[in-house]
């Protein structure tokens, strides 16, 4: 192979490679930003059911934390890139016998680090719980708020103020966490940078280039997060 | 008004008898677990095979070692590492602070799996300058790439961990060992350490625990950790036991760790308790 310049390599283009990478990285983006709500949705139900007086409500929740907690990332994403196919593929055969299933990687990555992400901020939902104090419960019911609107026009608007910072973090981990999802051969960044690497035996450069991206993506969150914290420390009550 | 009277005033409202919906949904879900719990034992025991565990077993059980003796490798290492960089971070020298914070965002912020790849496949592609350097048995070695870049990675996390908990400690416990005559470092072994001790056991202790989960990803460079192990035995057979039984492997680890690590502090935090 003749020796190309690293500024070819680098270019964008038939003969450089960072096309790829940068659509490679818009998939990682699409890929965070597609788990986080259902994530912090899930999340938040299961720390409302951690700290509910229903100790069955509780149990549910406590094995749904220290099983995905406990599990490796990795290993819950073969179990179900794996598993999830037989078992579908048994219960619509049920209905259809000649069905076959494929999981989308995309798909199943966002399921995997759903359950992930939604465990870990789980526990930062339930510290913020516990900061609440109960009068704020009663001082909405006794403005006649029921149990649901208290929970979404008193509790919640303090909840999420107070779970941010940990909120925070639960989305960093989330992004270094989806380059595991080129492990089953989704194209997002990581696995780009890989093919870029083993095409052009330049393998330090691309998976600097790679680590780069995901140190700039960190950095633009931080960004962003610190311009929230800004705006939700403004709207805090004095 | 007597005392009874006062007391039957205190007590809180009676728990709710009956079947509100909060627990028919709680039922329901432990049900849904339970249901996925004996699902998974009945699909063991019907696909439980024989020839299956007789040939994987050993090699899951050495996968095990592999696995324990990378963590406890990298930890120990992690740690000699994390103290010159904490001290950086610590440090009121700017090029030392800077260096050290640089090093921690690094290894914080891009993915363990990428920086895995970096030792493995990065630096072992300057294969001919490694050989005339002499470290290329080194960087050879799946499982020593693995060490390197573990090492590296609990090191920033853990000299964070160390940070926090020395400066946890207020200052007035400098100053006071300091008036008493004692030098930085027996300040730092006799005072501060048994008290940033309590501090940083938790966070160590699950950092550890990241540490076990995050091993897996060594299966991804062909080292035979217990992942590795459970990858090949997949390839070999397509049965999906393969997976599930390295689950199960994990999550008992884990557990064991989690509780042993709150036994400690529960041992070492009984002289705060009343």
């Amino acid at each position: 192979m003749p020796a190309q310049s690293i500024w070819t390599l680098l270019s964008w283009g038939p003969d450089g490679w960072s096309d790829d990478i940068a659509s490679g990285v818009l998939v990682t983006v699409a890929l965070a930003l597609a788990t986080l709500p259902i994530g912090l949705v899930i999340g938040f139900f299961v720390a409302f059911a951690k700290q509910h007086e229903e100790p069955a409500l509780r149990l549910a929740a406590n094995i749904y934390t220290t099983v995905f907690r406990g599990l490796p990332e990795l290993v819950t994403l073969f179990l179900f890139f794996f598993g999830m196919p037989l078992l579908l593929q048994y219960v619509v055969r049920l209905f259809e016998p000649e069905a076959t299933i494929d999981v989308n990687s995309f798909i199943a990555g966002m399921i995997v680090l759903a359950l992930i992400f939604s465990s870990y901020a789980s526990e930062v939902f339930l510290s913020a719980f516990r900061a609440i104090p109960k009068g704020q419960y009663e001082g909405g019911y006794a403005i006649g708020l029921s149990k649901w609107r208290t929970m979404r026009l008193v509790i919640l608007p303090q909840l999420l103020r107070i779970a941010f910072p940990g909120l925070e973090n639960c989305w960093l981990s989330l992004l270094k966490d989806t380059s595991l999802v080129s492990v089953v051969n989704l194209a997002e960044t990581l696995r780009n940078a890989g093919v870029a690497a083993r095409v052009t035996k330049h393998s330090f450069l691309f998976y600097s280039v790679a680590a780069l991206v995901f140190l700039v993506l960190a950095i633009l969150s931080s960004v962003a997060t610190a311009y929230i914290q800004r705006s939700l420390g403004r709207r805090e009550a004095r | 008004m007597s005392v009874s009277q006062a007391i039957a005033v205190d007590r809180p409202p009676p728990q709710a008898r009956g079947w509100p919906r909060v627990r028919i949904i709680g039922y329901a879900l432990v049900g849904l677990w339970g249901l996925f719990g004996v699902g998974i034992v009945a699909y063991l025991v019907h696909a439980w095979n024989a020839d299956f565990f007789a040939r994987y077993a050993p090699a899951y059980l050495q996968g095990l070692g592999t696995t324990l003796s990378l963590v406890a490798i990298s930890m120990v290492a992690g740690a000699i590492l994390s103290l010159p960089v904490a001290y950086g971070r610590m440090s009121k020298n700017r090029i030392l602070s800077g260096l050290a914070y640089c090093y921690v965002y690094f290894f914080r912020g891009t993915p363990l799996l990428v920086q895995t790849y970096l030792v493995y496949y990065g630096i072992g592609s300057f294969r001919p300058e490694l050989q005339t350097v002499g470290l290329w048995w080194f960087f050879r070695e799946a499982f020593y790439c693995g060490v390197f870049a573990f090492s590296l990675n609990t090191a920033a996390y853990q000299a964070e961990i160390l940070r926090g908990a020395i400066e946890s400690v207020p200052r007035g416990q400098w100053e006071g060992a300091a008036s008493l005559g004692l030098h930085k470092l027996q300040t730092l072994r006799k005072v501060i350490m048994p008290q940033a001790i309590i501090v940083a056991l938790r966070p160590y202790g699950n950092e550890l625990i990241l540490m076990i989960k995050a091993s897996a990803i060594v299966a991804i460079i062909t080292v035979y950790d217990l992942m590795g192990n459970a990858k090949l035995a997949y390839a070999k057979s397509f049965d999906i036991q393969a997976y599930i039984w390295v689950a199960i492997v994990y999550l008992v680890l884990v557990e064991i760790l989690r509780h042993g690590v709150e036994w400690i502090e529960r041992r070492i935090t009984i002289h705060l308790k009343r």
